[in-house]
């Protein structure tokens, strides 16, 4: 029996010795691990800095011996070059309504799923739920078609209908589960006092949804500015975004190094400030069902 | 009126086979108010574009007339579109299960440390910048050229850092000088007593090969009686001047360079490795025995190169690895907030039952994760079935066809010049069936939870 205890009482010490051990282990490991995925975007980031005659013979890491080589010329060129900072614009004005719309199209059928009653409802939500995981290559060759028809082919409203559509599944499903969890009773009270749909709509679930609605933002937000295929197929060489502008630049990797590492810098900029300041309303998005 | 529609609304419904009354139809058109914008711009762009993919997969490049399953028969029949199937199950087979365990591991392993929200944020950071702006600097890092590409630097810098041995491709031995070379290697043309030297005047070496600094060679140490001691240099004046075979001033002594004393059994009795001034010494020889002296084939092989990572045979792996940069922060995000809404109980009550770390992972924590992990997995499926940004961006042109993956080829026979919209129609249609299953997945998971 005392042997038993003592055996136990040896091995609690022998792990509490290995827990150390490892503890310290588990920080090495993890602080390599943090410099394995730090280093690409910084190779991206220090290669913006420099010239194409640098970048095409030798390595960003040279900047250690020689960091005199660092120059904003890049930065320069890029800002004085149309193509590039009409682009820019170009995403703001896509990426902003397309935002917009989404959330205020979103909310107002994720209120109707969450607390209207209406035949067909259920069997509609599975219907959202089915497109939710709709390649939006299915569309492409229909939607240009009917793009070319209305003349919206190759024009910034087309790119943002485009996106609109493709992130409703989500933006209803999000929403419509988080409106489901608003009390009932907040709900009813605003009933028997008279209010319409539309005031309750705006006046208590859009406020009380406002933490589900800035994830649903953000989210959405990013998708948006990221995007490069819809781009590239939806917009012409006067509307297109900046991931499109970029990769026109791709096919002389090396002598165009200059512009596609500013470029693509500038091009993560706002998407990084964005994520920074509202981590955790992207992460809640994800953390809701992302199936993007 | 507004107060009976209202009423009508909080009033417990019961049964739908009575008429609906005025009042509930009103709320009907309400609740359709609030669909309509989302109906209609679901049914134009995303459900009627899907019928019409359907049918148009079933007619010619034009679409002018009907081809019943060509279309589909030669997606799997043409070499380009069948590599991009092929890749495309790679993908799948690799991707998903890659990044669901990298963020299983970053997800327990936080637990453990004191910085957890910094790491977070540094691996999840990849899923706000655009594949675009990944592959832009990913195609930068697996440049073939070491002295670009940050992969193959860090492979030919180990490399040679085992090895320690400088590489002088090309390098002759100066005729008449007493040296001669042998498939590859460089030796003295007659044996060496030990307490002798011997020197290797070599010429052919391209310059930059000697580094930023070369050192001027020197003359041989003076050999002890167990020593074989000598030079291995440039034996090349820049601009001309010096005598062939002899040490002048602006000659340059090769560092690094690996020296063998073989006896004349032919194993070697000796080695050693030259200094900045080309000089050596081979010691622990038995004094007055003879030996020949040789420098190695490995000092004059090519140098460690790089590996071609963007070329056909690697492409798909640089690809799918920048797809697991990017999205391990998911899996380990989703995988975290599975375990910190865990109730721990359990497992603390079978470490005080003494069990170890490996099994209480195994048979408690890694079950309990198991929805979570699941959901990650699919969400992860679905979306490397549409895998297209990176696939476009980082192959360079020569490797596209090897990289290709469905989304890709789509795009290419549709708008990308290949002018086959009935291919590309059909293509797309199979990354709807591919979907499908976990469509289904999806719905049914929606369906338990709201049972519950």
């Amino acid at each position: 029996m005392s042997d038993l205890t003592i055996v136990k009482g040896e091995r609690t010490l022998a792990q509490r010795i290995l827990g150390v051990f490892s503890k310290g282990f588990v920080n090495v490991a993890l602080i390599i691990v943090a410099l394995l995925w730090v280093i690409p975007t910084l190779g991206l980031l220090v290669t913006s800095f420099r010239t194409v005659g640098d970048s095409t013979t030798s390595g960003w890491w040279t900047v250690i011996t020689r960091p005199a080589q660092l120059t904003l010329q890049n930065y320069v060129d890029l800002l004085s070059n149309s193509a590039i900072t009409s682009s820019l614009v170009n995403s703001i004005l896509i990426v902003v309504p397309a935002t917009l719309l989404v959330v205020i199209v979103g909310a107002l059928a994720g209120y109707a799923f969450a607390w209207m009653d209406f035949p067909g409802r259920d069997g509609l939500l599975v219907a959202v739920i089915v497109l939710l995981a709709v390649p939006l290559q299915v569309a492409l060759i229909p939607v240009a078609r009917l793009f070319g028809w209305l003349g919206l082919f190759g024009t910034i409203p087309g790119v943002i209908l485009f996106h609109v559509a493709f992130g409703l599944p989500f933006a209803i499903f999000l929403l419509r589960n988080f409106f489901t969890q608003i009390p009932r009773e907040v709900l009813e009270a605003a009933r028997v006092d008279g209010a319409s749909e539309w005031r309750i709509f705006s006046r208590v679930i859009l406020p009380l949804g406002a933490p589900a609605i800035a994830s649903l933002a953000i989210f959405q937000f990013l998708w948006t500015w990221n995007d490069l295929l819809i781009g590239l197929i939806f917009t012409n060489a006067e509307s297109q975004p900046i991931t499109v502008a970029i990769q026109s630049q791709l096919r002389q990797f090396g002598s165009n190094i200059d512009v596609l590492s500013t470029g693509a810098f500038v091009s993560m900029v706002i998407p990084l400030i964005v994520f920074f300041a509202f981590q955790r309303y992207f992460v809640q998005a994800l953390l809701a069902g992302a199936n993007k | 009126m507004t107060t009976a529609v209202d009423e009508a609304h909080i009033a417990p419904r019961e049964g739908g086979s009575t008429p609906p009354s005025r009042s509930r139809r009103r709320e009907w058109l309400v609740a359709l108010a609030f669909l309509a914008p989302a109906l209609v711009l679901l049914g134009a762009l995303v459900v009627y574009p899907m019928i019409y993919t359907l049918v148009r997969s079933f007619y010619s490049a034009r679409g002018d007339h009907f081809v019943g399953w060509d279309n589909y028969v030669a997606m799997f029949t043409s070499d380009t579109t069948f590599t991009a199937i092929r890749n495309n199950v790679i993908w799948v087979i690799v991707a998903p299960i890659t990044c669901t365990c990298i963020g299983l591991v970053f997800a327990v392993l936080l637990d453990r440390i004191k910085w957890s929200t910094a790491f977070k944020l540094i691996i999840f950071m990849p899923m706000a910048i655009s594949m675009l702006a990944a592959g832009v600097i990913f195609r930068g890092m697996f440049q073939e050229d070491p002295d670009i590409g940050v992969v193959n630097a860090a492979i030919v810098a180990t490399k040679s850092a085992f090895t320690n041995q400088a590489a002088y491709p090309g390098a002759k031995p100066r005729p008449d000088a007493g040296i001669v070379a042998d498939s590859g290697i460089i030796a003295t043309e007659g044996d060496v007593t030990a307490g002798d030297n011997a020197t290797f005047p070599l010429v052919g070496i391209r310059t930059d090969a000697l580094g930023d600094n070369p050192t001027q060679a020197s003359g041989p140490p003076q050999p002890a009686d167990a020593e074989v001691t000598g030079t291995v240099w440039l034996d090349f004046v820049r601009g001309g001047g010096g005598v062939n075979g002899q040490i002048d001033d602006g000659e340059w002594g090769l560092p690094g360079v690996r020296v063998d004393a073989v006896a004349a059994d032919g194993t070697v009795a000796g080695t050693a490795h030259t200094e900045d001034d080309g000089t050596y010494v081979i010691s622990g020889l038995d004094p007055g025995a003879s030996y020949r002296i040789a420098l190695p084939a490995a000092n004059f092989t090519e140098g460690a190169t790089g590996v071609p990572w963007l070329s056909s045979t690697f492409i798909t792996a640089v690809v799918i690895l920048s797809y697991v940069w990017i999205w391990a922060g998911f899996a380990m995000v989703m995988t975290a907030s599975g375990l910190s809404a865990m109730d721990r109980t359990l497992q603390e009550a079978a470490r005080v039952d003494g069990a170890s770390e490996w099994k209480v992972f195994t048979r408690i924590t890694a079950p309990l994760l198991m929805p979570v992990l699941i959901v990650v997995f699919v969400t992860l499926i679905i979306n490397v079935l549409k895998i297209f940004d990176l696939v476009y961006v980082i192959p360079p042109g020569n490797a596209k066809p090897a990289a290709n993956v469905i989304a890709v080829e789509m795009w290419t026979v549709s708008f990308g010049g290949g002018n086959d919209q009935g291919l590309g129609s059909a293509l797309a249609i199979l990354l709807l069936l591919l979907v499908l299953p976990f469509m289904i997945i999806n719905v049914r998971r929606f369906r338990q939870e709201r049972e519950q």
